[in-house]
């Protein structure tokens, strides 16, 4: 029984921290889908979420909601000016390319936020207390709730967004063909920079729920981003359920990994996952392969 | 073929005669980690510069080299020498054996699986505590000596490091002008046209990703020897950055990009001693700036920017006349 309640324990802390792996998965896949890129400062959006969060609470003295808007917003520009200034001007980049100037974007950012705002962890307090809930055996806290909240709501607006708007479906269009959807009259660059847009807000707001459970620094922004990637490619880089049950399966794993085996190698649990899905199944747990196009 | 060789020679020269006007100082203890961080450099520079497969984990096999020699030395009081050539066949062995589901992957998932390797054999740095003192690192590793030569000073050190890193580049620069090097920059240009034309795609690329790991494992060696202290923050994802930041800097796809880019690197953050932590700005926005204006590098920039001068210079004398 006791171990039991350890278990269902580490399953709850597991899907709280993989619909956050799901959520920046997502942000990956929108970004992914309509360029080809994988952002590898995707975590650095993240950690922009909870840091600026932070900051706006404690230095601006806002309240908490609108600390959260500006945390958001502010993220949503920073995306959207990476976009600008390091991604449209390579005219026909390599992969190569791209991987070294995502780098560069993510050391650069993680880089002026310890110039900023220090190298110490800190915490935002959660939002809305921190009573524990007793659920069969084991404990929930509100911030687990909020969590799961705002996943299924992102994961909601994302679906409607994609499915039944013009500038979603523009996007999806990109994603199948970029040259087609140019010809039918939609402005590739725009969609683009759309989709930069919509995933620093997402893995802001990621980042932002997740800092009251985890606290936050300069340099959290790598391991998150990392997991959220797994949790992506688990889920075949598509914006859809995938993603979501990748992150909540790799959540779980780590967390019960760490419960029961060894909390060091939590992060190794991670990136073993991650190389036994791209060694064996590159293309994702619930797709078919793709064969090879030259 | 026979410029190359004189290139080669001049430039042998100079890193063996350099030491003489430094006379030991700090200056020749900076140049010893350009030595070890060329070579590592050329590494990488090997694999993602000629055969267009990108590693952010030659940091792993750094650290592996450093710690598998320092752990032999000291606790199991092994000679030096056998340790080194012990580990960097093991690790060689390592990295062919990862290397081919590894290098399976292209673009994007094999930046994210070399990454991967790197943060875990990192970790195990930092786990495996009774074998490599963690977080707080490993000390009191012997220096290398030959009979009763002993590696102990920086000037020792210097031309110990250098002798290797020279071998090394000797061997990289016969490397890409054979018929190997050609395999490997068809294989950049495009890997199924270089299949086609009867090149084994495939096999080449675990063998470069080899020898780079086997020449960072040599170089691993040598650092904790010269150190004689290891922790494993030195052997980090921030260390496999700052690899790539030298050979884009450098110039990827050339044998002295590698070293110009070390060289620069190494010196930079000593010169700003301010900047400390922050030098991974510099980095970023480097790493930034040099794909988007300079995608090949500074030796390729330099020369460029100088045959721009040079006929500007003969039409204002021809005016003169």
């Amino acid at each position: 029984m006791e171990l039991l309640n350890q278990v269902t324990q580490f399953v709850i802390s597991g899907l709280a921290t993989g619909s956050i792996y799901a959520l920046i998965g997502l942000s990956f896949a929108i970004i992914f889908n309509s360029t080809g890129i994988i952002n590898f400062a995707q975590g650095e959006f993240v950690m922009l979420g909870g840091v600026l969060t932070i900051f706006s609470l404690n230095v601006l003295h806002l309240p908490l909601l609108a600390a959260i808007l500006v945390a958001v917003a502010v993220t949503t520009v920073i995306g959207l000016v990476f976009e600008r200034l390091a991604i449209r001007p390579l005219k026909n980049a390599t992969p190569l390319m791209l991987i070294i100037i995502t780098i560069g974007a993510s050391i650069l950012i993680r880089g002026l936020v310890m110039l900023l705002w220090g190298k110490d962890t800190q915490a935002l307090p959660a939002f809305s207390g921190t009573d524990p809930i007793s659920v069969a055996g084991a404990t929930l806290l509100p911030q687990h709730l909020w969590i799961f909240g705002v996943t299924v709501l992102v994961i909601i607006g994302c679906r409607l967004f994609f499915n039944h708007t013009i500038s979603g479906k523009a996007m999806r269009a990109c994603s199948f063909n970029r040259r087609a959807a140019n010809l039918v009259g939609i402005s590739v660059g725009r969609m683009v920079l759309f989709s930069f847009v919509i995933s620093a807000a997402v893995g802001a707001l990621a980042g932002v729920i997740i800092a009251p459970l985890t606290m936050t620094a300069y340099d959290v922004g790598v391991m998150l981003g990392l997991k959220g990637f797994c949790a992506a490619i688990m889920g075949g880089m598509g914006s859809g359920l995938g993603t979501v049950l990748g992150g909540l399966i790799l959540g779980t794993l780590e967390s019960l990994g760490a419960g029961l085996i060894s909390s060091g190698y939590k992060d190794a649990i991670a990136f073993f996952i991650l190389l036994l899905i791209l060694f064996i199944r590159p293309q994702g747990l619930f797709k078919k392969g793709e064969t090879e196009r030259v | 073929m026979k410029s190359d060789r004189i290139k080669f020679l001049v430039f042998a020269l100079v890193v063996l005669l350099m030491p003489l006007p430094l006379s030991g100082g700090y200056l020749t203890n900076v140049l010893i980690f350009v030595g070890i961080n060329s070579v590592l450099a050329l590494g990488l520079n090997l694999l993602l510069g000629y055969a267009g497969q990108i590693s952010l984990g030659q940091a792993a096999f750094f650290g592996l080299g450093a710690y598998g020699s320092g752990v032999l030395t000291t606790a199991y009081g092994l000679n030096p020498w056998l340790a080194m050539i012990a580990v960097a066949v093991c690790v060689a062995l390592f990295a062919f054996a990862i290397g081919f589901p590894v290098l399976r992957l292209k673009g994007h998932y094999l930046a994210m699986a070399t990454l991967g390797v790197g943060v875990i054999v990192n970790i195990a740095f930092n786990e495996t505590v009774d074998l490599t003192g963690g977080p707080s690192g490993l000390s009191g590793i012997p220096n290398l000596s030959i009979g009763s030569l002993t590696f102990d000073s920086d000037l020792k050190n210097y031309y110990l490091v250098w002798v290797f890193a020279l071998g090394m580049i000797l061997l990289s620069l016969n490397l890409v002008n054979s018929r190997f090097g050609r395999g490997l920059r068809a294989i950049h240009d495009s890997e199924v046209a270089a299949r086609v034309m009867g090149v084994n795609a495939r096999l080449m690329k675990v063998q470069v990703f080899t020898l780079s790991a086997f020449m960072s494992a040599i170089m691993g060696s040598l650092y904790c020897h010269v150190m004689t202290f290891i922790s494993p923050n030195s052997f980090g994802f921030h260390f496999s950055v700052e690899l790539l930041t030298m050979i884009v800097i450098g110039g990827l796809g050339s044998v002295y990009g590698s070293i110009l880019g070390a060289l620069l690197l190494t010196m930079l953050p000593e010169m700003l001693r301010t900047f400390q932590d922050y030098d991974i700005i510099v980095y970023g926005l480097l790493l930034i700036t040099m794909t988007i204006y300079l995608p090949g590098g500074l030796v390729e920039g330099i020369p460029a920017l100088f045959r721009r001068l040079v006929p500007a210079k003969k039409v204002t004398e021809g005016s003169d006349a």
